[in-house]
């Protein structure tokens, strides 16, 4: 007898008709619903064993906590499945392209992983005695070398956590470099296109911010630049390339003429992908310049952080920089943590920087090597170019080319078809794409800023170029809801912002689900 | 190279495509004097073998915390973490993820952020917390300019007991803003008094609990007294397994609490990346610094989350922003919020107590020890003891015999001779009964060589 | 009682010489849905031209400056818990603030309705 258990098995047997049903559970097959650790666990659950301790006297002086915390817990197989759940409904660069601008979305190796990891490099403490941390000091002296290399800078200053807070470093070792000199300024100049934290770094830092324009073809107005300078203008924030993805070509003019008047070049190095070990900012100019470990050097972007910001000093600034910083001696290495010569404006952190960054860009950088740095800057540069001269004819660049990492568009190829660059952005969602940073820079309007970095593949950059050019082609043939109503294939449908700002709800309380 | 996929056929046929027949056509904005020639001067690329060797050469120049009797806190801990929050903070979903900005693809940094935001307001006693800071040390110079914004005034009183580290970040803070910061000098035996020093120009009071040489104080009723004449009180936490033991900082009325995270999901690390964590009252949460994540829904009714006010931050209100602060602490955040999870109110509050019966247990064993004395009458997991002799001197003799003992109070404050002799030891659930021992044993022979 | 508009896309509905002050329909439009709006003080002190208000959407925030100088008298409670009211109602329960006015001369400077509809008309 025929055993037909298990029938039917092709997929012409089986009722096509079913995607319609709404589940029971809200999921959809591999996309599960997944609620709060208040939801499905107690506090009664752990997931770790913990010994029993003895009766003891305690010496806490009458201080204990006696309420409850209100804490959920889960053991170890809940709270695998609950994490695992959660981390899909991400995406990421091991899931597809990432071509989000200013960001550098790159491959991360996970060799930089396993060397962070190694004992002796992740298991010790910033407080242990010198002599026991030789090889740590080592390390960070050793990715100084390489920073200050790769962009013909004389000091590093490696201890701000991220580019932000680099930058903060990098200006006040301009303030305080021109207060030793009793030289107080009060201005900062910033093009218009420059990212949100050069001004907001300019306004902790004490200085006020005004803003240069830009040219038609995208960079700093040179002329208006040169008379907005004057005495009492202690820096100029440049980014370069800049954030319309463009090298600035009078970047030596920029830096000459903000020399003249005693001021300095500060600039952001969000964008150095596009010329490591091509071009040394160093001899663009530079006094200052903030490297974004988390982009150029691929340390991962964890969904947000943490990142690490060294900054590259000129001679004039060196010695302002802030403490802690390591020294090399003939047989062993030092760390400086106290400042002696009364120069350095302060501390930036706790500790010394971010160490697990360090081991990781360093780890990236060996991998690459002199040759493979350079290619890196070159096949971010070429896919980026790639993506404007096959997309350029039907969407529209903002500027002329060649561009460097990064190429830039904005929303006039949409004017009269009812699509904005949001709606664009969420239909991208829908063909399994991470959009392209949007509405930003501010300078062209509804801006895509698309940086495929060098570690996507020919056939990756083709996908994308034909998906873009499908999307262009429906939203031109005026398949508008398409668009705006999308995403639809996303674990959710578009989310209510305006909602979430009106009426913040910023954690989870018990009362709401009683 | 194993990391660049395009092949050399790839460029040729990508610059016809593009028009352009060399690679540094693409570079012809550049300066010509500034497009390097050669390479520049550092080693060519190395395969994982070459690359791996040259780490292991650096990791066996450092002694590892867990090789050794091992007693060194002062801000940072050697905490044990569970197998399966390092695997789930590799996977690629979180580690390769960027900044939650498309809210529908990333539901899962974002639901674990909004978790994560809830574990702090519990633990802290607050209302509301942050999507984290870098560190504690940063989060306490972004809650004093905080205090800034919300009273409008523009004096900043710092406990002596500060970590000295906090103290000068705070100070780098403020250095180019018009604010003035008053410092304290440390009083290792807890005898610092502060409400004799606010006046009518004072914004906030930062303290911290337990203080840097692990004292433990209850500031309800400084508390009471600062609210009366509208000044906030910041109290920091830098061993925040402390507060599943000891009255949150929230219940004795702080306006902002800061925390080191580092000591739950995160390790040593050599002092990055950590964790900053940042709570408030809900009424100055427009004040606050850095990202929150908040709840909403999505256009079919489904729950969702979402970063939000973002008017606060950066991007959006430039100059005038509450922070420049962009890139946070992401990936530890959510190793942080993995790690309680696990712990859940059960094991966080166990974990506290076993933390304060070893500190009580080694300060117990260390009282037979001639040659040094306790400074502490309170402590949590941590506490300073006077030797009869250079305390840093101590700590490198005991290196030799492959103890690490704690920290010389004169790593913190090298100009003040009255600590010379203070070493800040640190105990945890990783220490053992053997290594106590040890530790004993080695400084009584050392005390009283 | 008379309403004045400002090139800033503000309204100050004038009696005697207290002023109510609120944002155009033109500018609730443009800003988009209104999230938050900051107020000032009552009791604070301003000059014409300064920043009294901050108006936010969900990406954005705008500064609205005093259209007239002087003391700030009383302001919209209810836009702490609804700021929707400035898109639904910008002129009528979506008002900002009633400020006390210093210098009458000051409203001389401003547009009337038909002089701010000629205005806008030119912004498109």
């Amino acid at each position: 007898m025929l055993n037909n258990q298990g029938r039917p098995t092709g997929i012409e047997d089986v009722n096509a008709s079913t995607n319609g049903y709404q589940s029971y559970t809200g999921s959809r097959g591999l996309s599960q619903v997944e609620g709060l650790i208040y939801e499905i666990g107690d506090k009664n659950r752990t997931g770790v064993d913990l010994p029993e301790v003895d009766d003891f006297e305690s010496c806490l002086g009458g201080f204990e906590r006696t309420e409850e915390i209100g804490l959920a817990g889960l053991t170890e197989p809940e709270a695998m499945r609950h994490y695992t759940r959660l981390s899909r409904k991400n995406y990421a660069i091991d899931l597809g392209f990432y071509p989000l601008g200013s960001c550098t979305m790159k491959h991360n190796p996970r060799l930089n992983e396993k060397m962070a990891r190694l004992p002796g490099l992740s298991d010790i403490h910033p407080l242990q005695p010198i002599s026991t941390v030789q090889g740590a000091l080592d390390l960070i002296d050793t990715l100084a070398h390489w920073l200050k290399t790769l962009t013909g800078m004389p000091a590093v200053a490696m201890s701000p956590k991220a580019g932000a807070h680099g930058e903060l470093c990098g200006l006040m070792s301009i303030r305080a470099a021109l207060e030793a000199k009793g030289d107080a300024r009060s201005i900062v100049l910033a093009p218009e296109s420059a990212h949100g934290t050069n001004p907001a770094t300019a306004a902790l830092c004490g200085y006020k911010v005004k803003p240069i324009p830009a040219t038609k073809d995208g960079r700093v107005d040179l002329e208006a630049m040169k008379e907005a300078l004057g005495p009492d203008v202690a820096a100029i924030m440049v980014t370069n390339p800049n954030t319309c993805g463009l090298f600035e070509r009078e970047i030596i003019e920029i830096a000459d003429a903000v020399h003249a008047i005693g001021g300095y070049f500060y600039c952001d190095g969000a964008n150095f992908n596009a010329i490591v070990g091509k071009v040394r900012p160093g001899d663009l100019g530079v006094d200052a310049m903030h490297i974004n470990l988390h982009k150029t050097f691929s340390t991962p972007h964890g969904g947000g952080g943490p990142g690490a910001g060294p900054v590259v000093l000129s001679e004039a600034l060196a010695p302002y920089a802030p403490i802690p910083y390591v020294v090399a001696g003939d047989e062993s290495f030092d760390i400086v943590e106290h400042d002696t010569t009364g120069k350095s404006y302060g501390r930036m952190t706790a500790y010394h920087g971010q160490m697990g960054m360090f081991t990781r860009a360093l780890s990236y950088m060996m991998s690459h090597g002199s040759d493979g740095l350079a290619k890196v800057a070159e096949d971010s540069v070429l896919n980026a170019n790639y993506v404007l001269a096959s997309l350029k004819d039907i969407m529209s660049a903002s500027f002329e080319g060649p561009c460097m990492h990064e190429a830039l568009f904005d929303d006039r190829f949409l004017k009269a078809t009812g699509v904005s660059t949001l709606d664009f952005s969420k239909a991208m969602i829908d063909e399994g794409y991470h959009p392209m940073t949007m509405y930003f820079p501010l300078v062209v309007h509804g801006a895509m800023l698309i940086e495929p970095t060098e570690t996507e593949s020919k056939q990756s950059v083709d996908d994308f170029i034909g998906m873009m050019r499908h999307l262009v082609e429906k939203a031109k043939a005026g398949e508008t809801e398409r668009f705006t109503g999308a995403p639809y294939n996303a674990p959710l449908k578009r989310l209510d912002e305006t909602g979430a700002a009106r009426k913040p709800i910023l954690r989870w309380t018990k009362s709401e689900d009683e | 190279m194993r990391y660049l996929p395009l092949s050399t056929d790839d460029r040729a046929e990508m610059l016809g495509k593009i028009g352009v027949g060399d690679i540094n056509d693409l570079f012809a904005d550049v300066p010509p004097h500034a497009l390097l020639k050669e390479l520049v001067d550092l080693p060519l690329h190395m395969t994982e073998m070459e690359v791996e060797k040259n780490f292991n050469a650096f990791a066996a120049k450092n002694v590892a915390a867990g090789s050794v009797p091992f007693f060194v806190g002062a801000g940072a801990y050697k905490h044990h973490v569970p197998s399966s929050v390092d695997y789930q903070i590799q996977r690629g979903e979180y580690l390769t993820a960027y900044t939650p900005y498309q809210p529908e693809i990333s539901q899962g940094t974002l639901q674990t952020l909004y978790e994560f935001q809830t574990q702090v307001a519990q633990i802290t006693g607050m209302d509301v917390a942050n999507a984290s800071m870098y560190d504690g040390s940063t989060g306490c110079g972004e809650a004093a300019l905080m205090a800034r914004r919300v009273t409008k005034k523009k004096k900043i009183l710092l406990s002596g007991n500060l970590h000295p580290h906090y103290i000068d970040v705070v100070k780098s803070a403020t250095k180019y803003t018009d604010d003035v910061v008053i410092t304290n000098d440390p009083t290792v035996n807890n005898t610092e008094s502060l409400l004799d020093q606010v006046d009518a120009e004072t914004s906030c009071v930062i303290v911290q609990n337990p203080d840097f040489f692990g004292n433990l104080n209850d500031y309800t009723e400084f508390a009471a007294a600062l609210q009366e004449q509208k000044i906030l009180l910041i109290i920091v936490t830098t061993e925040i397994v402390a507060l599943g033991a000891i009255k949150s900082p929230g219940e004795m009325g702080a306006d902002i609490v800061v925390g080191e995270g580092q000591s739950i999901g995160n390790g040593l690390n050599y002092g990055g990346p950590y964790v900053g964590l940042f709570a408030t009252r809900q009424k100055y949460v427009r004040q606050m610094p850095g990202r929150l994540c908040g709840e909403t829904k999505d256009a079919d009714g489904t729950r969702g989350y979402v970063l939000t006010l973002s008017t606060r931050e950066q991007h959006i209100r430039r100059e005038k922003a509450t922070s420049n602060i962009c890139t946070n602490a992401g990936l530890c955040t959510l190793a942080f919020t993995i790690h309680m999870t696990l712990l859940g109110e059960k094991g966080f509050r166990q974990l506290a107590k076993i933390n304060h019966a070893g500190a009580v247990k080694l300060r117990n064993k260390l009282q037979n020890v001639n040659g040094l004395t306790f400074l502490n009458k309170t402590f949590f997991n941590e506490f300073t003891v006077r030797l009869n002799k250079d305390a840093a001197e101590v700590v490198e003799a005991l290196v030799e015999h492959d103890v690490i003992a704690g920290v010389p109070a004169s790593r913190l404050y090298p100009d003040n001779d009255e600590l010379k002799n203070d070493l800040i030891i640190a105990v945890t659930e990783t220490t053992s009964e053997e290594d106590m021992e040890v530790l004993v044993a080695e400084l009584q022979e050392v005390l009283n060589a | 009682m008379t309403i004045y508009y400002s090139e800033d896309h503000e309204w100050i509905n004038v009696e005697g010489n207290s002023g109510t002050v609120g944002i155009t329909d033109y500018a609730q439009n443009a800003l988009g849905d209104i999230v938050f709006v900051e107020l000032p003080e009552v009791g604070d002190d301003f000059a014409k031209g300064d920043e009294v208000a901050v108006v936010e959407s969900v990406k954005a925030a705008s500064e609205i400056y005093s259209p007239v100088s002087g003391e700030i008298t009383a302001i919209n409670e209810e836009l702490e818990d609804n700021a929707a009211l400035v898109n639904t109602s910008p002129d009528g329960d979506g008002w900002f603030f009633k400020i006390a006015i210093s210098d009458d001369s000051e409203l001389e400077g401003l547009l009337d309705e038909a002089g701010y509809k000629n205005f806008i008309t030119g912004l498109e």
